[in-house]
């Protein structure tokens, strides 16, 4: 369970992020939908050990997160894939990292490429692959990084609209089959509703906490939930709390 | 087929260059000591190719050995100024200084420094060759994307995890650049070495033609020399993409003079 207290971050004196409690249960799927530059990236940051916070705590079951990065699996904005290395070789990048050894890691990966949409092209180069698919490298990645808390930031945000419904359900997949605590963050209410247990809504700067919807149906869910009455209901309060945060 | 096509431009403008050489020395009667006609450049460097060969060897060899070891010293010294900041502090004026000495000012030196076998032009050689190659490195150390820098953070990556993955890959293509450049300059840097003194090598080849009023075999000379730098530097061009084989490949056009994006 991983839970944040009585966090601030400011950059010099204008607090950009207020949150003063935010729990993840283990396995839980959690979204933080708010405006672009509410902070919430800041917070993804901070939880990934790449940005110390002004002030606050971030607890893993009671005891505090380690100050240095690692500990959190961390899915970046943009893919970020090494151009200089294949789809396989950015794949197991963590394990490198972590010194697993390359016949281990390369095993582990090659058993989720089809999973993952990928097979055949374990030794292309990432510049001749098409969005989506760099999208999938960068999530298989974050998922051979084999932490227990995934951390995604927008990792559909570049997608068009088709493709991104097709890798919400894809996503639903690879979670039912290998769950993992999630947090990702997204400026996208249905994204948000499609694939969480738990929706926080924040306000603009400071990014506050204004709100949190609970989707209590369970996952994977079928891409035709949006159209029902409860979702578009949900929608609404989703809407109404980011509209009462305004200004 | 398209790769064949762009070759139609440049070798016909080379052509034409030529012809109109050959009509404006035969039209006007210049004095072949003055400007000889391509004709009889290309028969004296057939009538001394023997000699002409054992000379292109001996500074090709000069050229090659310098650029190498300039290239790895640029490399080795470029991370110990990117690495250790008190270095760069203290080194970087003196290697951009040392650049404004020009080759020709320090070939009479390196020979009293180191005679006047093949030593002292493969240091000359070497001394140009650094230099870029040091630049690019340092600037492709520095230049790595920081998003990458953040990714691999993310994962735990310590510093040298960091370089390794991706400062030293982001790198890879600068040097390349950077060798290619130095590359550029090896040949003629030996040859500058050769003319203050020695007994093999292009330059010499062509101080003893102009001691003998040969201007047709100075110019055969000249001509080696552009083909063996052409050559050198197509080589280095050619190794480049071999070690980023991650990289897009050249249009047939760029790939021609050598623009790798």
């Amino acid at each position: 369970m991983l839970e944040v207290r009585e966090l601030r971050h400011s950059y010099g004196d204008i607090d950009v992020l207020v949150v003063d409690a935010l729990r993840v249960d283990d396995g839980a799927f959690v979204s933080i939908v708010g405006p672009s530059g509410c902070g919430k990236s800041t917070l993804l940051r901070i939880i990934a050990g790449l940005v110390a916070p002004t002030a606050g705590t971030i607890h893993i079951d009671d005891a505090p997160l380690p100050t240095t990065p690692g500990f959190a699996g961390f899915m970046p904005q943009h893919d970020r894939l090494l151009p200089w290395r294949t789809v396989r070789e950015n794949a197991v990048l963590a394990a490198d990292i972590d010194g697993v050894d390359r016949s281990v890691s390369s095993a582990r990966a090659d058993a989720l490429f089809e999973r993952f949409g990928l097979s055949g092209f374990e030794d292309a180069w990432p510049r001749a692959l098409s969005g989506g698919m760099r999208q999938r490298v960068a999530l298989l990645r974050t998922f051979l990084a084999e932490r227990d808390l995934l951390l995604l930031d927008e990792p559909f945000g570049a997608l068009d609209a088709i493709t991104r419904r097709r890798m919400h359900g894809w996503l639903q997949e690879v979670l039912e089959a290998d769950p993992r605590s999630v947090v990702f963050v997204t400026h996208d209410v249905d994204e948000a509703l499609v694939l969480s247990d738990h929706v926080f809504v924040m306000s603009e700067r400071p990014g506050r906490i204004v709100g949190a919807i609970e989707v209590p149906e369970p996952r994977p869910r079928p891409p035709g939930i949006v159209t029902s009455a409860e979702f578009v209901e949900r929608k609404a309060q989703v809407l109404a709390l980011l509209e009462s945060s305004d200004g | 087929m398209s790769r064949v096509r762009s070759l139609v431009a440049p070798v016909g403008v080379t052509v034409a260059l030529v012809a109109l050489w050959q009509l404006v020395v035969q039209g006007a009667h210049v004095h072949p000591w003055m400007l000889p006609a391509p004709s009889s450049v290309a028969s004296s460097g057939w009538e001394s190719r023997s000699s002409i060969m054992t000379n292109a060897v001996t500074t090709i060899e000069e050229a090659v050995a310098g650029l190498v070891i300039g290239s790895f010293a640029g490399v080795a010294l470029a991370f110990v100024i990117s690495l250790v900041p008190v270095v760069r502090r203290a080194v970087w004026p003196l290697v951009v200084t040392s650049q404004t000495i020009p080759v020709i000012v320090l070939a009479p030196l390196v020979a009293v420094w180191f005679g006047y076998g093949i030593t002292p032009k493969v240091v000359l050689v070497a001394l140009t060759a650094f230099f870029p190659v040091t630049v690019a490195t340092v600037a492709g150390l520095a230049g790595a994307d920081p998003e990458l820098i953040e990714l691999v953070r993310s994962f735990g990556a310590s510093s040298s995890q960091v370089l390794r993955t991706v400062r030293i890959p982001a790198a890879l293509e600068h040097i390349v650049a950077g060798v290619r450049i130095a590359a550029a300059y090896a040949v003629g840097s030996a040859v500058i070495g050769e003319y203050v003194g020695g007994t093999s090598g292009l330059g010499i080849f062509i101080d003893q033609a102009h001691r003998s009023y040969r201007t047709d075999s100075m110019l055969a000379g000249v001509a080696v020399i552009a083909i063996s730098s052409i050559v050198l530097f197509g080589l280095v061009g050619v190794i480049g993409r071999r070690l980023t084989p991650w990289r897009d490949n050249p249009t047939p056009e760029n790939r021609l003079i050598g623009i790798d994006t």
